[in-house]
Order: structure tokens, then C-alpha cells, then sequence
């Protein structure tokens, strides 16, 4: 779908209780892909409700696009509700594994404490490098990858963001 | 508590839901479905090939208001119901699926015939099962029906492994599922209906713009009734043909890119506009900025997703459209008088005279006449089907049609071929009624060879072929757009469909005058036995009025 160019662009969490079982996210990220909205990220998980599982997408675009994006996936079967998620009242996480070279006891000195400085932890170590585990908003774990960036970066593992609106809101 | 077989299971499924026919092509996959049909009350209809299956399922649906079903076995067939299935999927019709697959502990496997037709059908229907147990059956084809006509009708494809079909189960007898389908409220919201009626009651030009969404909700009184209130023209949609009586004073005809000038002249100049069940496809508005720049605009549609999609609505109804015509009708009855508009009802006799005018002018065999006489030759609830291409827009234009129902064809997908086996999907439907499918050469051939289902199944309809020997809409495109360069487009003069037609066992004319062709088509009608009718035309014919693609409403050709 085109989005008109004078539209603001920007980032949308859209959050969906689907049944859960298989297939069901095939259907979502078809119809993702049949329409032409682009995902950014996507998480899936159970909820506390065994029959349910939430998904959570991120996608870019204007206010019109995301609207529809909403309204076709309201009309998949297995899916049970959708909401947009606004970022002032949405607690995200995305959690990173990300695992840096460090050949040397200063390096793994400096990484072990710029992780401590993120609340991050160290998961694994071995004679030339370090995995770390950080948890927080994509922002922050670009911040962290960022500053370990100079040692070199072997390998990285993000989920996708997964988040819940505060308060008192429930599932279904 | 009974004990049963899938198979047996599924057809008692079918049969609580009152299904009295099934389209289909058998295989080793369907077999043991093949066997319990056998044992039913349900009448099978072997098609030859299941593309065709699919589409008298389709039209059989479309003209009954019922869901229609097919069946196919697993791999080919069931890839060969796939146009089928998105030809119904576009245009909103109740058809159900029936495909056979590979026992469970193959699939996956790549195993002889396997397809994965639940991922290939997830964007064309409603939504789709692969059953996994006999005992589900029941449940899964109750589900498959109330998700096929409820809300926004639409395809459903139920897919069971040939080992589930055989599976001894427990199956409840006589005892409904425990299932409804998410319902949503289909009222219309009191403070939108409020909204439009104050539009509509101080619209100086309102129009109406009628589209699928008001036949399958068989709401056509309901907006017959505003439309006489507020004197207010009626254009429909291509898919909306139907929905208004065409010979009633304000029904100004097609909309859009074959639009009659009465359609696309007053649409363009409504200061308010009530569209109904319609998704405002490109066809319908041409260029969709500058589509009716001065209207404000009613939207009422049961589909949320519609809204707003390709054109802003100043006002949204979230609704069945009989609900929410019906409550615009009470608040505006109390709120106006029934209006005259004298000059705007000069107006579109004029613009009609005008359209009728040109048909009668022409020389005999030329469509747009050929079309007014059908017309004439057909009692008023005869089922008209066609084709894709010049067909189909000749008949959009020309050919009145004066109730709901009676005018199937693919809008939306635009499925050459699906006409005839949509026309005897509707003649089972409906016995009673002559069906005609109004044909051109190219769209017949890719179906034709299911005249041998007609003839062997007693299931008599007309086919008028429009023979140009030429592909004519992509000969037309390429005459106005691409400087006579005809590519690609050239039929010959093959087949003979007098002889096509009689290798079938059927009747064949070919007629020269039009005198000719009104006394083989009394003949076919009355007959009731499979007529085709060829009628030469030149290859040089255009459909007009034209919009040429991608410009506004506004400029239309006409000569």
C-alpha cells in the first residue's frame, strides 16, 4: 500500500493475541508480505493463556498504513485482538547476545565493565572472547553494541522487540 | 454417539448444512469421500477439469445466494481449483473448498501428488483447514460454513489427508456444533448514520454509488427506498450490476472505466456521494484523486479493511448494508420530503437515450445491439454471465439486468474463462431461468471443453460467442495505446465452434443478420438443450465509452 510522502513516518509497535497454534504465524507474515508492509522486527511468544500467543511487529510507516495493517489483521480467523502500542505507555525489551572479541585481559576488563555499565551480563567467556546479555529498549542495546564496536564484533543475536502496555490493561 | 469414517463424517457434515450439490474431478486422494457421496442425497457433478469445478461452485453461489461447493484431490487438482478459488476470493463469494492430501505420515515427504495447497490458498481464501483428525470434521465444516457467509462472504478450503477420510471416529449425531464464529456488531454506528443523513438531507447533487456489497446483502429495496427519497442517481459497480432495476428513471448504469457518461459525468459533479458495499477499485474510479473532487463522501461497508483503503470517507459506516440503509431511511424520512429534481431527471433520460440511441443505430451484428436484443429475447429473471474482456464490457454497458443475482461475472480478478462454468453453476442453482453466458472467442476456449459436463449432466445453458478471432480488450488496449501494434493477440479462425459445439453433443448455430441470431436464440431458450450461438463480429470493434487507464473519470472517449 502507498503511503503518502507528506505523512509522518515513523515507528509503530503492533501487538497481536493470535491462537496458538501452527501455521497462525505463516498467516500473519503472509499477509504482511501479500499487502507490501514492511516488518522491522517481529517476536512471538505463549502468553499466560495456553491457547494464546502474542506477537509483536514492529513496522515503519505513516498513520493510514498502519491502520490497515491493523484492520486486514483483525480479519485473519485465528487472530483474537490487535493493538497499536503507544511508545509513551508501552514498556518495550529487546534483549542482545552479543559476542566481542577479547583477546587480552584488558579487553575483557573493559567489556565486562562497559556491560556492567548497560546492566548487562556476561554469559560466556572463552580465551579470545566474551558474550554478553543485554536486556532494554533497541536503543540501548544499539548504544551498547556501539561502544564494544571497536574490539570486534564476532557475532550478534537480537529477538526483536516484545513489549505490554503499562497499567492494568489483560490480554483478552 | 456414532461410530464413522472422515469420509462418511464430512458428508454428514454437508448435508446438515443443506448442501445439495458438489462440483468435482475425484482422485486417489478423495476416494473414500467418492464412496460416502455415493451413499448421500447430495447430487455430484463430474466437471472436466477442476478450474471449472471451482467456478460453477462460484456461480452456483453467486446466483443462489448459498454456499457453493467443489472438490478436487490432492496436488493438481487441488492447484487446478487455485484460479477458481481467488476468482471468488475477489469478489467476495461463498464457496467451499473440498481438497483430498496425502495421508498424514507423507506429508511433508514430497509424496506422489502432495501439494501444499494450505500454503498456497492462505491469500486467496477466508481462511483454510487441513483437518487432522476424523473426529474434527464435523466441527471444522460448520466452522467453514459460517466463516464462508458471514461478515464479508469468501472462499473456505477445508484440505483432509486420506488417511483422516478413512480414520473410524466418534462423531455426535444430530447435535449442532458448539461453534460461532466471531461475530462482530454488523449495526451501523447511530452517530455515523446521523452524520450521513445530515449530508444527504442538505445534498443539493447527492449520487449513489451501488456495489457488490449491497446484492450480497440483498439490501437492493433499501436503497431503492433512499434513492426515491432523495431522488438521487444510482450508479453501480461492476460487481453492484443488479443491485438497482437498470430500467428504473435513476439507475444511470456502470461507473468507472467502461462507465456510461450518465455514470461518470454525474459522479463527478455530486457534491455528496452514499457508496454502498463497494471497495472503490481502480476500475470504478479511474484516477483516484481526482475521483469526485467536490464530494463529500458516505462510506458504508461490512468490511472494516475497506474503509479508507483507496478513498477517504468523510463519513464511515462499519455495516451490513441492509442494516444501515434501512436506518438511513427512517432518520431521513423524518427529516425531508421525497425531492424532485425535474431537470436532473431530464438529464439522465437524456444520457440514456443518448447510450440507447448508439445500440440501436448500429448496423446489425454489431455487440452493443446484439446485446439490447438478448435483452429483449429473455424474460426478466434469466441469469446473464460472461466472460472477461470486450464481452464483459459490452454486456456491462448495453445489457440491462433487472434484479439482484442475475448478473455473474469475475470483477475482481478479471477470469477469462470462468463465464460458462460459472453460467451452469447458476442453471443448477436455478433450473427454472434461461442462463446465458455471453462469451467472446478467447474466454470461451479456455473453458469450453466443460460443455461435455452440460450435455452429459443435462445442465442446458446459451453461449453467445462474440467471435472477432482476436484477443479483443488486449487488441483494443494496444489499437489506443500502443499504436496499432497488435502482438500476441491473433486467434485465427479456429476453431469451428458449430462443430466444437455439436462434438459435444450440443447445438450449434452460426448467425449473419441479426433476424438470424434472434430465431437461434428463441430456439436455444426454448429448447433447453446447450446451444452456442457464433456470431462474427470485426476484430476492429471498440468497447466505448472509455476511460483510458490511470486518467480521471472526466475524460472519456466516446467516438
Amino acid at each position: 500500500m502507498e503511503s503518502k510522502s507528506n505523512a509522518v513516518q515513523q515507528e509503530y509497535i503492533v501487538s497481536a493475541i493470535v491462537e496458538h497454534r501452527p501455521g497462525v504465524l505463516f498467516r500473519v507474515s503472509n499477509l504482511f508480505r501479500r499487502r507490501g508492509f514492511n516488518i522491522q522486527s517481529i517476536s512471538v511468544g505463549p502468553t499466560e493463556k495456553k491457547e494464546l500467543a502474542r506477537i509483536t511487529i514492529t513496522v515503519g510507516g505513516d498513520e493510514k498504513l498502519v491502520e490497515q495493517i491493523v484492520k486486514q489483521l483483525r480479519k485473519l480467523v485465528e487472530v483474537v485482538k490487535v493493538s497499536i502500542l503507544n511508545p509513551k505507555n508501552t514498556v518495550v525489551r529487546e534483549l542482545a547476545l552479543v559476542k566481542v572479541t577479547a583477546p587480552d585481559y584488558k579487553a575483557k576488563t573493559d567489556i565486562v565493565n562497559y556491560a556492567e555499565i548497560f546492566k548487562g551480563r556476561v554469559v560466556d567467556v572463552s580465551r579470545k572472547s566474551l558474550t554478553v546479555e543485554v536486556t532494554g529498549d533497541p536503543d540501548k542495546i544499539d548504544a551498547f553494541i556501539n561502544i564494544v564496536k571497536p574490539y570486534g564484533i564476532k557475532e550478534v543475536a537480537r529477538t526483536g522487540i516484545t513489549a505490554l502496555p503499562r497499567g492494568e490493561s489483560q490480554t483478552v | 454417539m456414532a461410530v464413522m469414517n472422515g469420509a462418511r463424517a464430512l458428508v454428514e457434515a454437508l448435508e446438515k448444512r443443506g448442501v445439495k450439490v458438489i462440483f468435482c474431478i475425484p482422485g486417489g486422494a478423495v476416494l473414500d469421500i467418492c464412496e460416502a457421496l455415493a451413499n448421500s442425497s447430495i447430487r455430484t457433478i463430474l466437471t472436466r477439469h477442476e478450474q471449472c469445478a471451482a467456478h460453477a461452485a462460484d456461480g452456483y453461489a453467486r446466483a443462489s445466494g448459498k454456499v457453493g461447493v467443489c472438490m478436487a484431490t490432492s496436488g493438481p487438482g487441488a492447484t487446478n481449483l487455485v484460479t477458481g478459488i481467488a476468482t471468488a476470493y475477489m469478489d467476495s463469494s461463498p464457496i467451499i473448498a473440498l481438497t483430498g492430501q496425502v495421508p498424514r505420515k507423507l506429508i511433508g515427504r514430497d509424496a506422489f501428488q502432495e501439494a501444499d495447497i494450505i500454503g498456497i490458498t492462505c491469500p486467496i481464501t477466508k481462511h483454510n483447514f487441513q483437518v487432522e483428525r476424523a473426529s474434527d470434521i464435523p466441527l471444522i465444516i460448520e466452522k467453514a460454513f459460517q466463516i464462508a457467509l458471514s461478515c464479508r462472504p469468501g472462499p473456505v478450503l477445508v484440505d483432509i489427508p486420506k488417511d483422516v477420510q478413512s480414520e473410524l471416529a466418534y462423531v455426535e449425531a444430530g447435535r449442532d456444533p458448539e461453534y460461532a464464529f466471531r461475530q462482530p456488531n454488523h449495526a451501523p454506528h447511530p452517530l455515523q448514520v446521523k452524520r450521513a443523513v445530515e449530508l444527504l438531507a442538505a445534498a443539493e447533487r447527492p449520487m449513489i454509488i451501488a456495489g457488490g456489497g449491497v446484492i450480497a446483502s440483498n439490501a437492493s429495496e433499501e436503497l431503492l427506498a433512499v434513492a426515491e427519497l432523495l431522488m438521487a442517481p444510482v450508479a453501480t459497480t461492476l460487481m453492484g450490476k443488479g443491485a438497482i432495476p437498470e430500467n428504473h428513471p435513476l439507475a444511470t448504469g456502470l461507473l468507472g472505466m467502461h462507465g456510461t457518461v450518465a455514470s461518470n459525468k454525474l459522479i463527478q459533479e455530486a457534491d455528496v456521494v452514499l457508496a454502498v458495499g463497494t471497495r472503490f477499485s481502480d476500475r470504478t474510479t479511474g484516477k483516484v484523486d481526482e475521483f469526485c473532487p467536490d464530494a463529500k463522501i458516505i462510506h458504508i461497508d461490512i468490511d472494516a479493511a475497506e474503509i479508507g483503503k483507496n478513498v477517504e470517507a468523510d463519513v464511515p459506516i462499519v455495516a451490513d448494508a441492509k442494516k444501515a440503509l434501512q436506518e438511513i431511511y427512517k432518520l431521513l424520512q423524518a427529516k425531508i420530503v421525497k425531492k424532485e429534481r425535474s431537470a436532473l431527471m431530464a438529464k439522465i433520460k437524456e444520457f440514456k437515450e443518448q447510450l440507447e440511441g448508439k445500440a440501436n443505430c448500429e448496423s446489425e451484428l454489431k455487440p452493443p445491439r446484439l446485446m439490447v436484443e438478448i435483452r429483449k429475447l429473455l424474460p426478466e429473471d434469466a441469469i446473464i454471465t460472461t466472460e472477461v474482456g470486450q464481452n464483459q464490457m459490452w454486456a456491462a454497458i448495453y445489457l440491462k439486468v433487472y434484479k439482484p443475482r442475475t448478473f455473474i461475472t469475475s470483477g475482481g480478478l478479471g477470469t477469462m474463462g470462468f463465464g460458462f462454468p460459472a453460467s451452469l453453476g447458476a442453471k443448477v442453482a436455478c433450473p427454472d431461468v434461461p442462463v446465458v453466458d455471453i462469451a467472446g472467442d478467447g474466454s470461451f476456449i479456455m473453458t469450453e471443453r466443460d460443455l461435455a459436463t452440460s450435455v452429459e449432466e443435462n445442465i442446458p445453458v446459451t453461449v453467445v460467442v462474440l467471435n472477432n478471432s482476436v484477443l479483443g480488450m488486449v487488441a483494443q488496449w494496444q489499437r489506443l495505446f500502443y499504436n496499432r501494434r497488435y502482438f500476441a493477440v491473433n486467434l485465427g479462425k479456429v476453431p469451428d465452434f458449430v462443430k466444437l459445439a455439436e462434438a459435444y453433443g450440443a447445438q450449434g448455430f452460426r448467425v449473419q443478420t441479426l433476424e438470424e441470431f434472434s430465431s437461434a436464440f428463441k430456439k436455444a431458450i426454448e429448447s433447453e438443450v446447450t446451444t452456442v450461438i457464433d456470431v462474427p463480429i470485426s476484430p476492429e470493434e471498440n468497447v466505448l465509452p472509455m476511460v483510458p487507464p490511470g486518467k480521471s473519470l472526466k475524460w472519456m472517449m466516446w467516438e
